[in-house]
């Protein structure tokens, strides 16, 4: 192999292919292996989810046949009582509904605000401790999001907010009082899932907006676009799939928040009004504040259920956020050559 | 008509020049720096009116620089910096109270890649009126077919004005981006190397389609293509970089002077492909 000069360079590759059996040619190049090593972790991936959905499933045989469907339907005197062992998970869907829609629908806006700051107005020198502050938001854990609710977010900020829109749209079922002194409420729920969400969609959006070539941006502005013009009606829509997906993965987050949500929503797992200022809980919230405690069959059954749900839930969102980004991504063309 | 074209096609743009020409555009003395850098020393050029200018020269001499800073695209970037003087009809366009987007209205601008928006033919065309706030379908509808008429693009596209332009090919995509340019009616139009990113078939359709537009737009065009300069272009700038890296024009002539009997010793070597 030392002289590997050029004209016997042939004659080695044929008297190499003549030795290779069926089996070294599919082995040699290790293509094979990578590819089984390769499709081995994605089945893995798919054999987890199966596999949650199908213990919850099989755990919580009990609590389905016993409560049937009326387990998750809509009622007027919902009951969540573990000495008469009578559970309706209802209050609990639609806390976990209520509390994550109203969190996106403010943290989406803001969150999409700042990344537009981030990406295209903020000045070099601020951008890196900008970026990192985002980063260092989404690093607390939530346990201590959660104390700090307690502490100091609910006295001082929930609470009032809370009796100012009992003052002015008390009117509204939705911000029927009165929110009670701690401030544990769906609003406080609401707002600290607010503050979670927010860097994730904030940093989702940013990247979206700076893989943006720069060359839509000089065509914009060439054509005498105001930078606001070219943010909006140019960058904007172009990204509109990927600031979707960057908020579909923030209401995934606030779908399955737990211990903050446990913290500061007041776990009142039979409030049946619909009001943002009464306590309320979650899927998740309640799970963790009663499993450890869950003695009859019953009861840990129920839960389990709600876990079903709760997967259930997220995984519909998640099927029905790709078929949006699907039809957003067939009106425009995201793909933009640079 | 089609004879009448072709016979046009046929005389090198130079010979047509008349030699005395409105300048529409003139730049003094003008340095673009990147920070401490300085990318374009003192670079004194006028632009005539309803002519060609190309700007030729090795890379990295700052050509693309030079016309960066005639519709100041370097505002958009941190500590880029522009010194000098340019006029536009005899009026300042760096300055204390220049509308930097009125300037960029009037001195449109096509890259050197094709980028069109992610968004429609159409849209695409309609961008730029929208813009000035020309809402009416009915004028849109015909500003639209009017600057893809303008582009020789038309025939090509009018049935699929609603699908995407990306869809489009590389040089189909470069003369929808010169028609979106013409969209808003500038003065003078900036090309920056527009064909070097296309095949030679599409090259001369958009160089067919400059000799178009010379008869209502002033135009400059940043070439590597020297034979691309000779062929359509009325002058010519020769730029080279400097030891300190700082490029500079070393000569300015008509088209045909510049490539016949050039004054600078490099300028003849550079145009008859002894370097560069």
């Amino acid at each position: 192999m030392k002289e590997n000069t050029a004209s016997d360079k042939p004659a080695a590759a044929a008297a190499f292919r003549k030795r290779s059996s069926r089996f070294q040619l599919l082995t040699q190049h290790g293509d094979v292996f990578w590819r089984g090593l390769i499709a081995v972790t994605a089945i893995f991936v798919l054999v987890l989810v199966l596999a949650i959905g199908w213990t919850t499933w099989r755990d919580s045989a009990l609590s389905r046949e016993v409560f049937g469907l009326s387990f998750v339907l809509p009622t007027a005197d919902a009951s969540w009582n573990p000495v008469t062992d009578t559970y309706d998970a209802w209050p609990l869907i639609a806390g976990t509904i209520v509390t994550s829609v109203f969190a996106i629908l403010i943290a989406a806006p803001f969150s999409i605000f700042i990344a537009i700051f981030l990406s295209e107005l903020c000045p070099m020198w601020l951008r890196t401790p900008a970026n990192f502050v985002i980063e260092m938001l989404a690093a607390i854990p939530s346990v201590v999001l959660g104390l700090w609710g307690i502490f100091v977010f609910l006295p001082s900020v929930v609470v009032p907010v809370g009796h100012f829109l009992e003052n002015t749209l008390g009117f509204l079922p939705l911000f029927q009082g009165p929110i009670p002194a701690s401030g544990s409420s769906r609003l406080a729920a609401v707002l600290i899932l607010t503050i979670m969400i927010i860097p994730t969609i904030t940093a989702l959006t940013r990247d979206v907006l700076r893989a943006i070539p720069d060359s839509q941006r000089e065509a914009a502005l060439a054509l005498g676009s105001t930078r606001w013009e070219t943010i909006w009606q140019v960058l904007i829509p172009a990204s509109l799939s990927g600031i979707f997906g960057a908020v579909i993965l923030g209401l995934g987050r606030a779908l399955g928040e737990t211990m903050a949500v446990t913290m500061v929503i007041g776990n009142n797992t039979v409030e049946a009004s619909g009001s943002l200022l009464r306590p309320g809980a979650t899927l998740a919230s309640t799970i963790a504040n009663q499993f450890a405690e869950a003695v009859s069959p019953m009861h840990s059954s129920a839960l389990i259920e709600l876990g079903l749900i709760l997967f259930v839930i997220t995984l519909l969102l998640n099927m029905a956020a790709r078929l949006l980004v699907y039809q957003v991504q067939k009106k425009v063309p995201t793909e933009a050559r640079a | 008509m089609m004879q009448m074209q072709a016979k046009l096609d046929t005389i090198p743009a130079a010979l047509s020049v008349a030699p005395a020409s409105i300048v529409k555009m003139q730049a003094e003395k003008l340095s673009v720096y990147y920070g401490a850098f300085r990318a374009i020393a003192e670079v004194t050029l006028p632009i005539h009116d309803r002519h060609i200018t190309a700007i030729i020269g090795p890379s990295g001499c700052g050509k693309s620089t030079l016309l960066r800073a005639f519709n100041r695209m370097h505002d958009l970037i941190p500590n880029a910096r522009v010194e000098g003087k340019l006029t536009l009809d005899g009026e300042p366009l760096y300055g204390p109270g220049i509308d930097v987007v009125d300037v960029r209205r009037r001195i449109g601008m096509v890259f050197q890649r094709p980028n069109p928006f992610p968004k429609s033919i159409y849209d695409n065309l309609a961008y730029g009126p929208r813009l000035y706030g020309v809402n009416k379908k009915a004028t849109l509808d015909d500003l639209v077919e009017k600057s893809l008429r303008g582009a020789a693009l038309w025939d090509e596209v009018r049935d699929k004005l609603h699908q995407s332009a990306l869809a489009l090919s590389g040089g189909q995509q470069q003369r929808l981006c010169i028609a979106r340019a013409l969209t808003v009616e500038p003065e003078v139009v900036l090309m920056d190397e527009p064909c070097s990113a296309l095949d030679p078939v599409a090259t001369i359709k958009i160089e067919d389609l400059m000799r178009e537009l010379r008869n209502n737009y002033t135009i400059v065009i940043v070439t590597h293509n020297m034979q691309q300069a000779a062929r359509v272009s009325d002058y010519t700038a020769m730029m080279m970089m400097r030891p300190d890296r700082a490029g500079e024009m070393i000569e300015f002539d008509l088209t045909r002077t510049i490539f016949t009997n050039p004054q600078d010793k490099r300028t003849e070597d550079y145009v008859t492909g002894r370097f560069g």
